[in-house]
């Protein structure tokens, strides 16, 4: 049956709340979930008061800050601090994006930052992507190509290279997948709209020549079509790129290839 | 608990090869129903306060019974197909999904036989 109870340590309680300090300027609010695998207790929504005047203007910058100046304990994955890497990925004021890019001023009122939804935590921020690094791994995200490997590069028209527009850029922060309510229910089935666009970036690659089998692949009631067209992986997009276009075109190609 | 792999558990057990027709139908099923639902409202909005005896004669010609029939199979088509996804999404647990979907197709089944068969009844009453 559908699950109406939710699961253990869903319950999230109030935690600490960190005093702003006294040469403190203009502040912004940040309440942040909390959760550490440790201390068997459910997770929390910590308060932080952060001085805008000595603060960057990103909410990474923010959550830097937070972890230099107030408390060291704050976990969160980040690297490139722009929009390259899909490290810092989270759910920022309702909405999934990338710490690194998303301005502070967008925000109006307390800034919420969950970690992406719908994933096992690991700790704070920090989701669980076993599962969403396998499902990328058996798309095989790589050239297959029978035809002996020519001297040089392989070669593609500009309208065969301009088909990978829109896909190339993905940098798999899994912003989208996690986004998708069809991905929450039945993530351990449904390939989700980042995989699934990665592998349409493969679908639509000239230089690969296993097409076909990788249709047959994805072509499953619930590996492809658990996609509905809720389009929340389009909206929330911090590349702004188009996975359910991406999902749609496969859908069309398997379509096409009956008749 | 389970010590698989994490590949191991996404691949699952395969491609089930399948899904295509599913969506192609509910796509096409409900291209046909835009036109025929059209229709079928303007029909009985100028047959409103007719008596049996005229709505009979109007559902008796072949072809108002033809578009009938196809209304009400595509109808009862489109809706099994759309309530076998909401039960594919939301039921987890595997008897009471099998349950579920074979008492759609069974009522989606009944339910469509039952009003061709009126059509048809309508249809032969008058011949």
């Amino acid at each position: 049956m559908a699950e109406f109870a939710l699961p253990a340590n869903s319950k999230i309680g109030t935690g600490k709340s960190w005093p702003k300090s006294a040469d403190a300027g203009k502040t912004k609010t940040f309440k942040v979930y909390r959760w550490n695998p440790d201390d068997g207790e459910n997770p929390k929504v910590d308060t932080f008061e952060v001085d805008l005047d000595s603060c960057g203007p990103m909410v990474l910058d923010a959550l830097i800050k937070i972890k230099n100046e107030i408390d060291p304990t704050l976990t969160f994955r980040r690297s490139c601090r722009e929009g390259v890497c899909g490290s810092c990925a989270m759910n920022i004021d309702g909405t999934n994006t990338l710490a690194c890019t998303k301005y502070l001023s967008e925000i109006g009122g307390e800034v919420k930052v969950y970690p992406l939804p719908h994933l096992p935590v690991v700790k704070d921020l920090v989701p669980d992507l076993t599962q969403v690094y396998a499902q990328y791994a058996s798309i095989e995200p790589w050239l297959k190509s029978e035809t002996p490997a020519p001297e040089r590069e392989r070669p593609q028209s500009p309208e065969e290279r301009a088909k990978l527009d829109g896909l190339w850029e993905c940098i798999l922060c899994f912003s989208c997948s996690t986004s998708c309510p069809s991905y929450w229910w039945n993530g351990d089935r449904y390939l989700g709209p980042a995989i699934l666009l990665q592998a349409y970036r493969w679908i639509a690659d000239s230089r690969d020549e296993a097409t076909g089998e990788r249709l047959d692949q994805l072509e499953d009631p619930f590996r492809l079509y658990r996609c509905h067209t809720i389009m929340n992986c389009t909206k929330t997009c911090p590349k702004n790129l188009n996975p359910a276009k991406a999902i749609a075109e496969i859908k069309k190609l398997m379509v096409e290839r009956k008749g | 608990m389970s010590l698989r792999s994490p590949l191991g558990k996404v691949r699952g057990l395969g491609s089930a090869k399948d899904g295509t027709g599913h969506w192609w139908a509910q796509r096409l099923s409900a291209l046909a129903l835009i036109p025929l639902t059209l229709w079928f409202c303007v029909a009985v909005v100028s047959l409103s306060g007719a008596d049996h005896a005229a709505v009979a004669a109007w559902a008796g010609s072949p072809v108002v019974a033809g578009l009938l029939i196809l209304l009400i199979a595509a109808t009862f088509y489109h809706a099994y197909l759309g309530v076998q996804v909401v039960i594919e999404d939301y039921v987890h647990q595997e008897g009471l999904k099998i349950a579920g979907l074979l008492l759609v197709k069974g009522a989606s089944v009944v339910l469509a036989l039952t009003g061709i068969l009126s059509v048809l009844l309508l249809l032969f009453e008058r011949a």
